[in-house]
């Protein structure tokens, strides 16, 4: 079997190895190849002994380097949260009416507010912040308890009609079932309707009705009443439908949407960013409320004339967070 | 069973190539100095791009995903132009090995210009072939440690400045220089280094042919693309056989001058080799004189006499050094030169030879140019028509719209907008096609948007239909989104759909 050759037509020698007359041509491999086949090996025992590589019961042998995936990414999250302390040490000292001023950390709170209404709220308001049938639409320019970022901030913070906070928004809007008849329900019901399209709340068929029963929290003009967090009638937006049965079943038994107090679960930080984010999506208010907001606002408004008074860290580790605590201190002196 | 002698490995058997000169050497020399400088000095062409973008006329700003290319900036997302850059390459491969083989390999591939690099380096320093083959052979003197050490140090000088330039693409490179010298850049900048001064040494050096021959795929790949009509570096054997040299030679050619006829003009008149004459019945010497000159000059250590092979780099050195015998021995050049295989029968059989440019000029290779020129052209039209506005509009599609309480009807669209210039420019935004509709933006008052210098912007823009309206009214609006460059005036639209309320 072992018949070496000169093979004729390639000149090359044989091997002498034949099989059923198929033989094979000596092309020896170079012998760097070797090398570096005996040297993929050696690394292959270092790599062995430097990372981990053998499975075990519990889990793989550790390696002398002790490297480990999961102990990088832990260490990536924590530097990314250090390198964020001071932007998130901003957010709970600035007046959240400023933070536009400053693009960092505007930025910084829209895309941490959208991460927290992701994993938070996107379950009853959705994903997109559209809401549904009894909760509401957070684009649109109807604020139930206002639309400021203060009054979003003060919602999610303490949450509506929960029990689980003392200081949740409350109201209740009582069961009209157990005092009109079903026609003065009927006759209630169309007058809604009608309200809209420019009807006199307390004239027409039912507005005597309207006037007994529904003005005392919807207003005389029907317009709503922020703190009772009584919708406006006479818009054209409906949080639970205006066809005759949605409608009817809101007059009969009264409807009661609760909201978790998200400050028990959410740091003030996450609150923060959360309200800025539900403000930017289109329907909030920059306009000062009534009665919530204290008058000390002036002081807010003239701040970004002069940028260098701005009371923002301009850089991370900046100390200006404590000069933004002392400006709310003034506007909260200026208040009382 | 198996025969002990047989060994499955085999060392490299070291090749000491000759000094040559000629034509084909020349050009060499120049396109190597062409290939090194344009690599050694790109990155340090300066080229002015404004206070805020960096100066340097060739740079891939990998951390701010940017590449500068002169007078073009390319952004991420016009990576097609990089895509289209490759299939050039990969079209123009095919042209060219269709045309001249493995002209890539011979003049301009890296390993071939840095061997022949360390090759002139070994050479001025260890002699010439001869020369360098005894010190190999020789015994470890001082004499020959101090050559050998002193090749291998410039030859690592070399590596390092190799490495060293390739980085400084990556980086403003006087800055990097600085760095590097003062051991302030970043540790990739010194891996990198390391990793390229390793290859370069390594491959250049000691693995040369080997690279070629065991590591490249581009041979076996151009196995594929070569066909008879392609000019490649040969040996014209029906001219050069049977070889032979010395005074035998010298005696039977005179014989057959005086008694051969004259074929096609050709000088000197000897009967095709290996063909019996005719009227004499003498078979002649071939033109090759067997002096090895082709042997002894190739770096990838082969011999061409034994035709077309895959170890071959058609780097034509040997063309050159045949052509110095021939001259010598006063025989016609081109014993050993560019030929197609399809040329051998007819040249065998006594004719003239065709023209290169005959075998450059056909079909298959038109078709590879035009491909080649076609996609070249589709990107000089594509840089030349990149508009110097962009904006992309994504339309916010949860929800599709959003009632507000006065029963008007709004849109949000993200609207990305890109500033490519070195200045901060503001756009206006507007819509046409459906009127009555009110354009806000998120964040802002009026209806232009400031973008900072080089960068893009994402804004939210609203589009509102009063209530009662057509567009409020229909499922579906067709809008046009425009961008006004406030300072020049320059325009550009994105079509959109406005979605109204779903009357059912």
């Amino acid at each position: 079997m072992s018949d070496r050759r000169i093979d004729p037509v390639t000149g090359t020698e044989t091997t002498g190895h034949s099989w059923d007359g198929i033989e094979e041509l000596n092309n020896p491999l170079p012998r760097w190849w070797l090398w570096a086949f005996y040297g993929t090996i050696l690394w292959g025992v270092i790599y062995v002994i430097l990372f981990p590589a053998w499975p075990m019961v519990t889990g793989a042998t550790k390696g002398v380097l002790g490297w480990s995936t999961r102990a990088n990414v832990a260490a990536e999250i924590a530097a990314v949260e250090e390198s964020q302390a001071a932007l998130r040490a901003s957010l709970t000292e600035v007046d959240l009416r400023l933070i536009p001023e400053n693009e960092e950390l505007h930025s910084f709170a829209i895309n941490a507010g959208a991460a927290v209404f992701r994993t938070n709220c996107s379950q009853c308001h959705g994903s997109g912040a559209a809401g549904a049938l009894g909760y509401p639409n957070l684009l649109d320019d109807a604020w139930l308890w206002g639309g400021t970022v203060e009054d979003i901030a003060y919602t999610v913070r303490h949450g509506i009609r929960n029990e689980a906070d003392p200081d949740a928004r409350y109201s209740e809007m009582p069961a009209f079932g157990e005092i009109l008849t079903d026609e003065e329900i009927a006759t209630l019901v169309a007058h809604v309707q009608s309200l809209p399209s420019g009807q006199d709340p307390l004239s027409g068929p039912g507005g005597e009705l309207f006037d007994l029963n529904c003005t005392a929290c919807h207003g005389m003009d029907a317009a709503g009443m922020r703190e009772l967090g009584a919708p406006n009638l006479t818009d054209a937006i409906w949080l639970y439908g205006n066809s005759d049965e949605q409608l009817t079943e809101v007059i009969r038994y009264g409807p009661f949407g609760v909201m978790p107090p998200w400050g028990e679960r959410l740091s003030e930080a996450e609150v923060a960013a959360v309200s800025v984010y539900v403000h930017g999506l289109g329907g909030g208010e920059t306009q000062v409320g009534e009665n919530d907001v204290p008058e000390g606002a002036g002081a807010i408004d003239a701040a970004p004339s002069d940028p260098d008074e701005v009371p923002f860290p301009d850089e991370a580790g900046d100390t200006g967070g404590e000069d933004a605590a002392a400006v709310i201190e003034t506007d909260e002196a200026a208040t009382q | 069973m198996s025969d002990e002698s047989t060994s499955l490995y085999a060392a490299r058997e070291p090749i000491f190539p000759r000094r040559v000169s000629g034509w084909y050497r020349n050009l060499k020399w120049w396109i190597m100095l062409l290939t090194l400088g344009i690599y050694y000095i790109t990155p340090w062409i300066r080229w002015d791009r404004g206070p805020s973008l960096p100066d340097q006329a060739v740079l891939v700003d990998l951390a701010n995903r940017r590449f500068y290319f002169f007078w073009i900036e390319i952004w991420p997302h016009e990576f097609y132009f990089v895509a289209g850059l490759l299939v050039m390459a990969g079209v123009g491969l095919f042209l060219f090995t269709a045309a001249l083989g493995r002209v890539w390999c011979g003049y301009t591939c890296p390993q071939t210009v840095w061997v022949d690099l360390f090759l002139l380096v070994e050479r001025k320093i260890q002699g010439d072939r001869n020369a360098r083959k005894r010190l190999h052979d020789a015994r470890w003197t001082p004499r020959k440690v101090w050559l050998k050490s002193s090749t291998w140090a410039i030859w690592l000088l070399i590596a390092v400045a190799t490495g060293g330039a390739w980085v400084f693409y990556f980086a403003d490179a006087p800055t990097l220089l600085v760095d590097l010298v003062t051991l302030n850049a970043p540790a990739v900048a010194y891996i990198t280094i390391g990793i390229l001064t390793a290859t370069t040494f390594i491959f250049g050096g000691f693995m040369r042919e080997q690279v070629c021959i065991y590591m490249c795929p581009w041979p076996r790949i151009q196995g594929a693309m070569m066909d008879d009509g392609t000019l490649t570096v040969a040996y014209r054997d029906w001219r050069g056989e049977p070889r032979g040299k010395g005074l035998k030679r010298r005696e039977a050619a005179a014989d057959l001058r005086t008694v051969g006829p004259q074929i096609g003009g050709r000088a000197p008149a000897i009967p095709m080799p290996g063909v019996p004459d005719t009227n004499t019945g003498v078979t002649g010497p071939g033109d090759c004189i067997d002096c090895n000159a082709c042997v002894n000059v190739c770096p990838m250590g082969i011999d061409i006499r034994d035709g077309q092979q895959m170890a071959c780099i058609t780097c034509a050195l040997c063309i050159d050094a045949c052509d110095e015998v021939m001259a010598k021995v006063n025989l016609p050049r081109g014993l050993i030169d560019y030929v197609a295989l399809s040329d051998a029968p007819r040249e065998a059989a006594g004719g003239d030879p065709i023209p290169a440019w005959r075998h450059a000029v056909r079909p298959r290779n038109l078709l590879y140019l035009g491909l080649w020129s076609l996609v070249g052209l589709g990107l000089l039209f594509a840089l030349f028509i990149r508009p110097e506005i962009e904006m992309t509009v994504a339309p916010i599609r949860n929800p599709t719209f959003v009632t507000l309480s006065d029963g008007s009807v709004r849109n949000a669209y993200d609207v990305r907008l890109l500033n490519k210039q070195a200045e901060p420019r503001q756009f206006l935004l507007s819509q046409s096609m459906a009127p009555g509709l009110d354009l806000d933006i998120e964040g802002e008052t009026g209806n232009t948007v400031t973008v900072p210098t080089d960068t893009q912007r994402l804004v939210r823009v609203y589009l509102t239909a009063p209530a009662g309206s057509d567009a409020a009214a229909s499922e579906r609006t067709d809008v046009r989104l425009w961008v006004e460059d406030m300072a020049s005036g320059e325009r550009a639209h994105t079509d959109t759909t406005f979605n109204g309320r779903d009357l059912q």
